[in-house]
């Protein structure tokens, strides 16, 4: 598939990392001459320098063989004319990024009215997976599947735990959770753990379950796991508009600092339930004054990463048991691992997700449908679902009859909004959701499971 | 520095000129030349070197600029002195500094020769000179990539450091399906000579050995005369070739296209004025001299041979030009230097590099006249970027460098200075004759002399810096 890119920040590289990795023929366009030779070197793709807005750049760009162009630029007028010249051009499918909360209402006429194929809003998707772990602090990250009928949750064994020592098959047959273990990373190493698979203290572990199955699972490890109630966030940006909007609504207290008196008075105008301070946020003395150690979670969400990590570790070292910090950047992974943050959150990872997930959705032709594609492990383990159809090599035969490769889990099945434990008697019905878990990426059909 | 990735490659890289030796091992058979065990030793050496290389895959297969440049330039050592086992081997000559030369020369399409009779030499050795011209041609790394994922993002880096020109670009978005497309045209347009050769009358042997000279612009011919005895069709063909394969490729891939504008752009035509305007001096001056040659239409067809020889970097010689009158043996010298497009087979300072040399200047000119004057250079109205400018003229000052300190060295055989000038022109810029005693052959010179020439043709097919990584400490360093 042929796919420009127009836009080479943050967003931009890590969709051009993701998508070249899945083989895709890659075209990369930034007015910032050296942006684009360094991601063009990086990754080996085709970089032109110029305004990806402007049909001249987009006939060089090669618009009139692309498959999809991608505008992922800091601007969202920019990002939807990109979309109109695109489309008049060519007609190739669009997808652009739109940020602001202004245009976040009208999402839905944009894309129909200008026929884009789809609208991505990081701040928002991130707001989302922030609202939802502080509802389930226990969690360091919950992807939905199947519209959110079934949770992947990712979390920390804590030391002293119950289910530390014990192998898979023990720990499962002493709590009898209807939960499936899906990934462990131990440092560096990840893996998809079988029955004989012992777990240590302070594995990452994540799981496959009902929402109601997860909470169990959690009350039988001990893990205390109350939703949060007072919120401090730092910051005031588009992100924090649509948590601010998700945390209300769910009649959380929000309290929100942040020392541009601006951004301050705009947040105080259309939040009355929120307690808007503007004042330094690392200041020390302010955040105490405010009552860091009696919130229940704090989020950091400004505009520099370090100053997130530390806000974030300082709030730790206060006594705040649920903190959530917001990192750009992807460099100094492993050192950021090491820290103590709880839940990291990557708005350019949700994106390059979830447009990967498009991508190979539309590349697809064998009888299933992706539907939700989740990088687990970055890079090393991935979760996806799909919808099975007719022609599926899958459907019909009992899983203990199929042969799949090495290193994949089918975690779930979803069949009329109930989910079915895949065991070895169960036969996969077409319309079925399937979610499987592989540490092979890349899989764009569920018939890629199977050997062959 | 990722040694354990440069060892991998240079293990793949022997692997591949031991499949090279195939080619000249059939030739072998089929004529029965006495060369064939030189051959299949030289394989054998090769592939068992290469398979040891590759056994242990490396952890990390990143690597930078550094390795890049690096791996090119011992790439092209290793295959020099490889490739230079069947002259030893088949005991055409005694001397492995002679055979080294000959291999170098050909995998950097020089051409010179240290054979003075190459008549008497077996088929299979001809055709494997040949053959090094097509292979180094293109670029030995680059025809690696097309068949090999070595490295994913990386090769961009050993591309920029074995592709000739001020600036690499890509044809479409992945460096290996841009080296497919290269060498499918490169392949393709030396089948075509090929068969115009043969309509043209001339031997299938002959035909396969003067299109790969053609092709990579090299310069190795079958007989002692080169392509003097060539009927004038044959060598009307060869000079329409050579040109041909003097233009940047990336230029047919427009034409390809459809997209004419774009592939006659500033370079081809500065090419073509060059060569035309060459033609036409050069003419007059021999003609007007009268006892060259008998009428026009002659003259016209040696000095569009020469000039298309010179100016592609090829040396194939249908007439003897070393007694031209000086205006036109100086037109020749500067050509050797102006050279053919970037991104084309052909060697020298590259047309592209002479036309941002000359717009520098004068931009440097109006810069006295209005100081504060703010002008960008530009190329087929596309602004030159800065570092493309700089590299420019950082080449030129390293060009002069190296030309200076070689002319140093080569002086002390004590020849004529016309001798020594034109014998480092001729190898740093990968042409192949020179004037005066560097002719027709390099006999004439000292072992040390041709060791230093051996080093300038490989400097000069990888245009200089992986020559001078590779040899410079700073490469070495921990940190």
């Amino acid at each position: 598939m042929k796919i420009i890119i127009v836009g080479c920040g943050r967003v931009g590289e890590a969709l051009a990392e993701q998508l070249n990795e899945e083989g895709d023929d890659i075209v990369v366009v930034d007015q910032n001459a050296a942006k684009v030779r360094d991601v063009a070197t990086k990754y080996d793709l085709l970089g032109i320098i110029g305004n990806g807005a402007t049909h001249s750049v987009q006939e060089e760009a090669g618009i009139g063989s692309a498959d999809l162009l991608i505008a992922v630029t800091g601007s969202d007028e920019l990002n939807l004319l990109c979309c109109i010249m695109a489309k008049k051009a060519a007609g190739c499918q669009v997808i652009a990024r739109v940020k602001s909360p202004e245009y976040a209402q009208d999402i839905s006429y944009l894309k129909s009215e200008l026929g884009l194929a789809m609208v991505i809003n990081p701040e928002y998707m991130a707001a989302k997976e922030i609202a939802r772990v502080l509802h389930f602090p226990a969690a360091m990250k919950i992807d939905t599947f199947g519209r959110g009928r079934i949770e992947l949750i990712k979390f920390r064994l804590p030391e002293g735990s119950p289910i530390a020592g014990l192998s898979v098959r023990d720990a499962m047959i002493k709590l009898k959770a209807n939960v499936l273990i899906c990934t462990v990373e131990r440092g560096d190493e990840a893996y998809i753990p079988k029955g004989d698979f012992v777990f240590a203290e302070r594995d990452v572990i994540s799981i496959i379950a009902a929402p109601r199955a997860a909470i169990e699972f959690f009350e039988k490890i001990n893990y205390k796991n109350e939703a949060a109630k007072n919120v401090i966030i730092i910051g005031a940006t588009a992100m924090t508009h649509y948590l601010c909007d998700e945390l209300v609504h769910s009649g959380v207290k929000v309290k929100l600092i942040d020392n541009d008196e601006l951004l301050c008075n705009e947040f105080a105008m259309k939040y009355d339930d929120v307690t808007v301070i503007c004042g330094e946020p690392t200041d020390e003395d302010l955040l105490s004054e405010e009552g860091i150690s009696g919130a229940d979670a704090f989020v950091s969400l400004a505009t520099i990463d370090e100053e997130n990590i530390m806000l974030s570790l300082y709030a730790k070292q206060q006594g705040v048991k649920k903190t959530v910090t917001k990192i750009n950047r992807t460099e100094y992974t492993d050192v950021i691992k090491q820290l103590d943050l709880d839940s990291v959150i990557h708005p350019r990872n949700i994106t390059a997700d979830l447009i990967a997930r498009y991508v190979r959705a539309t590349k697809n032709t064998e009888g299933s449908n992706m539907e939700t594609l989740y990088n687990i492990i970055k890079g090393k383990i991935e979760a996806s679902e799909f919808v099975v159809g007719e022609s599926s090599l899958i459907v019909g035969k009992p899983l203990s009859d199929l042969e799949f490769k090495e290193n994949v889990l089918i975690a779930a099945i979803l069949r009329a909004g109930q989910l079915v434990i895949p065991r070895g008697n169960v036969v996969i019905q077409p319309g079925d959701s399937v979610v499987i878990v592989t540490g092979e990426l890349g899989i764009h059909d569920i018939s890629d499971i199977l050997k062959r | 520095m990722n040694y354990s990735m440069i060892r991998y490659t240079l293990g793949w890289l022997l692997l591949f000129e031991a499949a090279f030796f195939a080619l000249p091992l059939v030739c072998s058979l089929i004529y029965s030349d006495g060369a064939l065990l030189a051959f299949f030793f030289s394989m054998l050496i090769c592939a068992a070197l290469g398979s040891l290389m590759i056994i242990k895959k490396p952890k990390k297969t990143g690597f930078y600029a550094k390795e890049g440049f690096v791996i090119v330039s011992l790439s092209w050592i290793f295959l020099s002195i490889f490739g230079a086992m069947p002259f030893m081997f088949s005991g055409v000559t005694s001397s492995y500094i002679d055979a080294l030369f000959e291999t170098a020369s050909g995998f950097t399409t020089t051409g010179a020769s240290i054979f003075t009779e190459v008549e008497w030499l077996p088929k299979s050795i001809l055709l494997w000179r040949s053959f090094t011209h097509w292979v180094g041609g293109m670029g030995v790394l680059v025809f690696i990539m097309a068949f090999l994922p070595l490295s994913g993002g990386h090769n961009m880096h050993i591309m920029r450091a074995e592709s000739p020109g001020p600036e690499v670009s890509k044809l479409v978005p992945k460096v290996r399906n841009t080296a497919i497309i290269l060498y499918g045209i490169y392949f393709a347009i030396t089948v075509i000579q090929f068969v115009a050769l043969l309509i043209s009358g001339m031997n299938v042997f002959d035909s396969i050995n003067t299109t790969f000279s053609t092709a990579g612009t090299g310069g190795f011919g079958v007989k002692n005369d080169s392509l003097a005895s060539a009927s004038s069709a044959q060598q009307i063909i060869v000079t329409v070739f050579m040109l041909i394969f003097s233009v940047n490729f990336n230029s047919y891939y427009l034409v390809l296209k459809c997209k004419f504008k774009d592939a006659f752009n500033t370079e081809v035509r500065v090419f073509i004025g060059i060569v035309i305007a060459a033609i036409a001096i050069i003419t007059f001056n021999v003609f007007s001299a009268r006892d060259y040659f008998q009428d026009i239409g002659e003259a016209i067809r040696h000095v569009a041979f020469t000039v298309a020889s010179i100016i592609s970097t090829t040396g194939f010689t249908t007439t003897n030009f070393d007694i031209w009158p000086s205006l036109s043996r100086t037109i020749i010298v500067l050509l050797m230097f102006v050279g053919a497009c970037a991104g084309s087979t052909g060697g020298g300072i590259k047309c592209s590099r002479i036309v941002i040399l000359i717009k520098g200047m004068f931009r440097e000119l109006r810069t006295i006249i209005h100081p504060r004057q703010v002008k960008k250079i530009t190329i087929d109205s596309r602004p030159v970027e800065h570092e493309v400018l700089r590299s420019v003229n950082a080449y030129i000052v390293t060009f002069i460098t190296v030309f200076i300190f070689s002319l140093l060295i080569i002086s002390f055989d004590n020849h004529d200075l016309i001798t020594s000038f034109t014998s480092v022109a001729a190898t740093i810029n990968n042409v192949g004759p020179g004037l005066g005693e560097a002719y027709s052959n390099f006999t004439a010179f000292s072992p040390l002399s041709k060791i230093v020439f051996i080093f300038d043709m490989l400097a000069g097919r990888l245009e200089l810096f992986p020559m001078l990584i590779l040899f410079s400490p700073l490469t070495y360093k921990k940190s």
